[in-house]
């Protein structure tokens, strides 16, 4: 019902447009006036009138709707069977949306008197914004109709139209990550009401398997963060390690030495690197660099367990070059080209230029992308939950099997949970840490790049 | 091989961007401690044919040189000449200033540097000094050699470049439009001290300026579409030119 109707919407816009470009054509022709604003933007200003009120219109009705008819649904409810407790009322709730969904059968004369008020409510619902929408699109038409004339500035009001729904765009990725903010700080206050946050933030162990039910067995739970945060700068450090010499004397390579037909080539096959999915590099680092690493290991004496952080690292590092080698090339193409042939002239090498000139021009933009990949390697999950393990080991040692951050997360909300339980409100207060971390390093970065970018422009 | 005057020699140079060929058999010679002044309209070669003297056409991808460059009866283009110590020999001054994003004194400490030419930090500090006085940059900057060299106005840049470029000790100083981006009091600046430089210096000047060459050179060399059209005294080109396009430029007709 409502898409039919929004495709008439359409539709009927689509119309309007050539609607207005014939009407304008035609006041200009009998007026013999020049007109102010050409025909399009008199076409575009009486489709946009209508169709954008009633879009706006729908997509709130969209978002609160089913709230509102929830909360009519559960008032009904409550008023016919007085006795049921809220918990009850919310899982009859459940069963009746269920059931109106055809997923669940209609087995009762109360289900079916639920049922049929949840789908009245429901198509009332959709009539009634239909009817709303339609009285606000030709109500906006009309007064755009009327206002169409030779001299009319249809092109500024189309201006600003566009220009509003931009900000409304760039509304919706902003609010989104404030919503989602939100929610992480919300559930981590609801967190440290349940443990206090110097035992989650100072506590040295992690074994966050509480019971559920009262006839599950299990520990008390521990929520000490430090064995996991280690787990994650451990293996980050390795990462770091690996990408950062690499990437960056490949891009050296890319930028000042190799001919461009090589760089043609190798810049692209570089950034296929990163265009390989992160969970076929976990399984990499799973199946053939562990125990790669396990069996050289022990040619040379040392035993490596058969998860450990150094193959998580090392895979992570190669995940992450790619990411440091391209934004170091752009950055250090950006150098003007005449400090290069500033220092030349002067008699330097191919890699004075390089050491003395180029790199410290470039530095900020570099350290921003080694900063850049560092919140990637942070955030990655994929490579650790296979390569390196889920036991939280508190060690710095790179050949144990340690655990991340993102993987603890994931493990804390698999399985059967309860939305109040203190194991899994450590997920978010462990997702907001993180996002603290990586937030912290990127405005690290922009305040790094702010500071220096404009030395040599 | 009969001994030469000269302190440059140029015989048959001829320069292809890729298939384009930008000069034509430039036969030049240049006198030791003069001012030798390269004219012409834009895109005439001149620029191209300064960036032979100390090969910074090798920078340049697709970029042939060919001919006889010949500096104190080396020829520069040979296999044997080391273009590290050849660049170390010529100075070379930029048509816009190029400081490094370094402060002043790294500026001037950055060629004795990285050629070894200082033995201590004195000496290093006394090249510094020497080299800025001779730019003409002492007085301004003396008291704030720390501070960044992008931080000068254009007109000190550039003497900053000039002070960088003769810190190496070159006996050649080649300039590629070093005034075209500087106002008139910067640039009258820039000339007076050109025409110092030249007691010990060998100095090749590309411009646009016609009353600069007439004012600086010794010798005036007059470019078109590659070729070199009119080479002779100073005086003479700009009161008495031989070739009809030399009068139309120097006249205004062209260019």
């Amino acid at each position: 019902m409502l898409t039919i109707y929004l495709i008439i919407l359409l539709g009927l816009s689509f119309v309007s447009y050539f609607y207005g470009k014939r009407l304008i054509r035609r006041r200009v022709y009998e007026q013999k006036i020049s007109q102010h604003s050409r025909d399009s933007y008199h076409g575009l200003y009486l489709s946009l009138y209508l169709i954008i009120p009633s879009i706006i219109l729908t997509l709130i009705w969209l978002a609160s709707s089913p709230n509102i008819i929830d909360s009519l649904l559960k008032s009904k409810i409550k008023n016919s069977l007085p006795d049921l407790s809220l918990g009850e009322i919310n899982i009859l709730k459940s069963k009746v949306i269920s059931a109106y969904d055809g997923i669940l059968p209609v087995d009762s004369e109360q289900m079916e008197i639920f049922v049929g008020f949840y789908n009245s409510a429901n198509i009332i619902s959709t009539n009634f914004i239909i009817i709303i929408s339609a009285l606000v699109s030709v109500s906006f038409f009309l007064f755009a109709l009327n206002r169409i004339r030779v001299r009319f500035n249809a092109r500024s009001k189309v201006e600003n139209i566009l220009k509003f729904s931009m900000i409304l765009a760039s509304c919706v990725a902003i609010i989104t990550t404030i919503g989602i903010v939100l929610s992480l700080i919300i559930e981590t206050i609801e967190f440290f009401k349940i443990i206090k946050i110097t035992d989650f933030l100072f506590g040295l162990q992690w074994s966050p398997q509480i019971a559920l039910r009262e006839d599950q067995v299990a520990g008390e739970g521990l929520f000490g963060a430090i064995p996991i945060f280690i787990g994650t700068i451990l293996i980050t450090l390795i990462a770091m390690f690996i990408a950062v010499p690499i990437g960056l004397l490949s891009a050296i390579y890319l930028s000042e030495y190799s001919k461009p037909k090589i760089r043609a080539i190798a810049k692209p096959m570089l950034e296929v690197l990163a265009g390989i999915p992160t969970v076929v590099y976990g399984f990499f680092a799973a199946l053939t660099v562990a125990p790669f690493l396990r069996n050289s290991g022990a040619s040379v004496g040392l035993s490596l367990s058969s998860e450990s952080a150094l193959a998580a690292g090392l895979v992570m590092g190669i995940m992450i070059i790619p990411l440091i080698s391209s934004l170091s090339d752009d950055v250090i193409n950006a150098v003007p080209q005449s400090l290069r042939e500033g220092s030349a002239a002067l008699g330097s090498t191919q890699s004075e230029t390089v050491k003395l000139v180029i790199l410290p021009a470039a530095l900020p933009g570099i350290v921003s992308a080694i900063l850049l990949a560092l919140s990637r390697a942070i955030g990655e999950t994929m490579i650790v939950v296979m390569a390196a393990g889920v036991a939280a080991n508190l060690t710095f040692n790179p050949f144990e099997s340690v655990t991340a951050v993102t993987v603890q997360i994931v493990v804390l909300l698999i399985g059967d949970q309860e939305f109040d339980s203190a194991k899994t409100l450590a997920a978010f207060a462990l997702g907001f840490t993180l996002f603290i971390i990586t937030l912290l390093l990127n405005v690290l970065s922009i305040y790094i790049v702010r500071k220096y970018r404009e030395q040599y422009d | 091989m009969i001994p030469n005057q000269y302190k440059i020699t140029t015989s048959n140079v001829n320069v292809d961007y890729g298939n384009k060929r930008a000069l034509h058999d430039i036969n030049l010679q240049i006198e030791e401690k003069e001012v030798t002044a390269l004219i012409g309209p834009s895109g005439c070669g001149k620029s191209t044919f300064i960036r032979c003297l100390n090969r910074m056409n090798d920078l340049i991808e697709g970029c042939k040189v060919e001919g006889k460059i010949m500096i104190d009866e080396v020829d520069i283009n040979s296999p044997d000449t080391d273009i590290v110590e050849l660049r170390a020999r010529i100075g070379m001054v930029f048509q816009k200033p190029n400081p490094f994003p370094k402060s002043i004194y790294d500026n001037v400490a950055y060629g004795p540097r990285i050629h070894g030419l200082a033995k201590s930090n004195e000496d290093l500090d006394n090249i510094v000094t020497k080299s800025l006085k001779r730019a003409g940059l002492w007085n301004e900057v003396e008291d704030r050699l720390d501070a960044s060299g992008l931080s000068l106005s254009g007109g000190q840049q550039q003497r900053l470049c000039i002070a960088r470029a003769i810190a190496v000790n070159p006996d050649i100083l080649l300039m590629d439009e070093p005034c075209s981006a500087l106002d008139p009091i910067a640039t009258a600046v820039i000339e007076e001290l050109i025409n110092e430089l030249k007691e010990r210096y060998t100095i090749v000047i590309v411009t646009h300026s016609m009353q600069q060459a007439a004012r600086l050179s010794e010798k005036t060399a007059y470019f078109h579409l590659g070729k070199m059209i009119e080479y002779d005294i100073t005086s003479n080109i700009f009161t008495n030119p031989k070739h009809e396009m030399t009068e139309a430029y120097i006249s205004g007709r062209i260019g």
